[in-house]
């Protein structure tokens, strides 16, 4: 094989871990727009937050410790000890519970209703907060976030490859980054959790009753307030993963939740309403933006990567307005 | 006492049909032009006029383009920071190509520039609607400020990749440049701002407002009733297209003087203009400008309070600025989700029936 054959075979390799990186993000949006109708912008910032609160727990800082110190003349940062990573992880769960209970208690529940343009305000309202929220609380340094992950590319993939190019090449084996390997079976098991919970257990046969007609599933005695917990929760561990995979991979920080904004394309392209159009729709932006910027970036000046998903979405949105796994639109007058 | 509608009586079909058909509406309307006009400029101090009146009037006239858009149309934006880079862009190639051309002129031009960009992306609508178009019109954000950062003729192949106005003047007083007055800036922008909105309040009450609202409330009912969509989508995408880049190319020249546009006209730009129309009030022209004055005054304020008033380290501060916005958002949508506007709808209702309520 030519060592170009087999730089494009990294190259969509590549873009497919980048691809299921994207489709983590965009998870947690279908999960609410299913089941609530509402287009969660504060998905990327709820990710940044779940990340922030698992670093600060981790390693014992003290919440609004900047704060305290601005208002009392304070000099204090951390408690002094370190969490075991499992219960960190634990814990912040059991924070983003809270966070869903507190935005369905005072907010969704007020909005029930409104038009969908102003639930998708409320949710940028929502997360402009929380950006504040999460930096006043646990502060605006990057953080490096150490799970045990492994990072690096793989050696073994390396110098197993090295042989297959034909001899005299200048080829140096395939790069693929360990963590993007752990981040793909991660999101396999994800996907394939969250579809057996929504199929066979009564709980997601509710989320999936009060996606289809909230009236009727009210009809027949589906709580929509507990639902929209559920699935803000559900929402809220999928950005934890999410902001986990992310944080490791580029550290926590404000950028992290600029990854709302690489979902979206993603999203138009599966289709808002289905959870594997969310992975495939991620693994074709991921596999097109890094061919693309392989291929035509040069020519053109490179940094492609900003805008390319976009259009390669919303080209395939003119042939097919829902998108490719989306429900099919039908308007009456 | 307040809108006193009795005794006032239209005796030409004109009367009856202007804007403003009660008197007190009007005096009140004329009231406020000749504060705009006399007595603002004649108080207006620099700083004054740079951090809060000049903002607010070309940040009025973007979101006057994007309620066109949004409020009226009903097609969801989020490219308005595109749009704008785009006027700017214009403004600063048309200035510095044609120097011996006038302000208003250039910036007109810009406009149409701009409203040709903004149908070319308009025509998706047509197919994709709802938040689908909304993240359509996220690709007309990312690719126009990647194309203008990415090649050099828009910038005139400077070094450092900005665009800066040179000095134009009007009636013989500096308008654009470093050695412009910022009460010329303000009352220049002011001139374009009053127009914009009478032009946008006539469109909005002829016949093709009308055509935008049926499609808004239901495109294919309108189509039934013979409003024609491609017309009507994309004249709503032209002409909102024109205000924003108006809105850009004075950004640009009157009031930032020099630009990058990465850093000018990002996606928080577009988030920022969509939330002045909402929290001033879909489908309101008076709602345009309030939802403005309130995003720009607010920071301003904040600030001060913050930072000159409490001491505050500036980066805590600018947390708290965030989350002070985020939450008077969801405040506002809660409790008043058609924005001030509305608010100021009841006011006036319950003022008609002042001091006598039932």
């Amino acid at each position: 094989m030519s060592a170009d054959f087999l730089y494009i075979i990294e190259v969509i390799l590549n873009g497919l871990m980048a691809g299921v990186m994207y489709s983590l993000v965009a998870l947690g949006f279908v999960l609410i727009f299913k089941a609530s109708g509402i287009f969660n912008y504060a998905q990327g910032v709820m990710a940044l937050f779940a990340a922030l609160t698992l670093v600060g727990i981790q390693t014992g800082q003290i919440p609004f410790s900047h704060l305290i110190n601005a208002i009392f003349g304070t000099n204090m940062h951390h408690f002094g000890w370190q969490v075991p990573t499992i219960i960190a992880i634990l814990l912040t769960v059991g924070v983003m519970v809270l966070f869903a209970i507190i935005v369905e208690r005072y907010i969704l529940h007020h909005l029930v209703n409104q038009e969908p343009i102003i639930l998708f305000m409320a949710t940028i309202g929502l997360a402009y907060f929380m950006e504040g929220f999460g930096d006043i609380m646990w502060g605006s340094d990057i953080k490096t976030l150490d799970v045990g992950l492994p990072s690096g590319g793989s050696l073994w993939l390396e110098e197993y490859t090295l042989g297959w190019a034909a001899e005299g090449e200048n080829y140096y084996g395939m790069y693929l980054d360990k963590l993007d390997m752990v981040a793909s079976l991660v999101a396999i098991v994800l996907v394939v959790s969250l579809t057996i919970f929504s199929q066979y257990t009564k709980t997601g046969r509710a989320l999936r009753a009060v996606a289809d007609d909230h009236q009727a599933a009210l009809s027949v005695g589906i709580s929509l307030r507990t639902i929209w917990v559920i699935v803000w929760s559900i929402a809220g561990f999928v950005a934890l993963v999410a902001g986990i995979m992310w944080g490791a991979k580029s550290g926590v920080q404000f950028s992290l939740s600029l990854i709302a904004l690489k979902a979206l394309p993603v999203l138009m392209l599966g289709g808002f309403t289905s959870i594997p159009g969310a992975i495939i729709g991620g693994l074709i932006i991921g596999v097109g933006e890094k061919l693309f910027e392989y291929s035509i970036g040069p020519l053109i000046g490179g940094a492609t990567e900003n805008w390319f998903a976009y259009v390669l979405a919303l080209m395939f949105l003119v042939f097919r307005p829902q998108g490719l796994f989306g429900e099919k639109i039908i308007e009456r007058v | 006492m307040f809108y006193r509608e009795s005794g006032d009586f239209k005796k030409t079909y004109q009367k009856d049909n202007q804007t403003f058909p009660i008197k007190f509406d009007r005096w009140r309307y004329y009231f406020v032009m000749l504060v705009a006009f006399i007595v603002v400029p004649m108080f207006l101090t620099d700083y004054m006029a740079n951090a809060v009146m000049t903002p607010f009037l070309v940040w009025a006239i973007a979101a006057l383009g994007l309620n066109i858009l949004v409020g009226y149309t009903g097609q969801l934006s989020l490219g308005t920071g595109g749009f704008m880079a785009v006027g700017a862009y214009a403004t600063y190639k048309l200035m510095t190509a044609f120097p011996g051309m006038d302000m208003v002129s250039v910036v007109l031009l810009s406009g149409l520039i701009t409203a040709v960009v903004g149908a070319l992306f308009g025509l998706p609508s047509l197919r994709i609607k709802g938040f689908y178009l909304a993240v359509a019109t996220l690709a007309a954000q990312f690719f126009l400020v990647w194309l203008l950062n990415k090649v050099p003729w828009f910038y005139n192949y400077s070094a450092s990749g900005q665009i800066s106005a040179p000095q134009r003047e009007m009636f013989g007083v500096i308008i654009t440049g470093p050695h412009a007055t910022p009460v010329a800036g303000y009352l220049f922008c002011l001139v374009f701002a009053v127009g914009l909105a009478w032009v946008a309040r006539n469109l909005t009450r002829g016949r093709l407002g009308r055509s935008w609202m049926a499609i808004r409330d239901m495109d294919i009912a309108a189509e039934i009733i013979g409003v024609n969509p491609l017309a009507a989508k994309l004249s709503a995408f032209a002409v909102s297209s024109f205000f924003v880049g108006i809105a850009g190319s004075l950004f640009f020249s009157v009031y930032l003087g020099a630009a990058e546009v990465t850093e000018a006209f990002g996606i928080s730009v577009s988030f920022a203009v969509l939330f002045m129309v909402i929290i001033g009030g879909l489908g309101s022209i008076f709602g345009s400008f309030i939802g403005a004055a309130f995003m720009v005054l607010m920071p301003v304020l904040l600030k001060n309070i913050l930072v000159g008033g409490m001491g505050w380290p500036t980066d805590l501060a600018a947390h708290f600025e965030f989350i002070i916005v985020g939450g008077l958002i969801l405040i506002f949508l809660i409790v008043e989700p058609h924005g001030l506007a509305q608010m100021a709808r009841v006011l006036k209702e319950k003022l008609r029936l002042w001091p006598f309520p039932h």
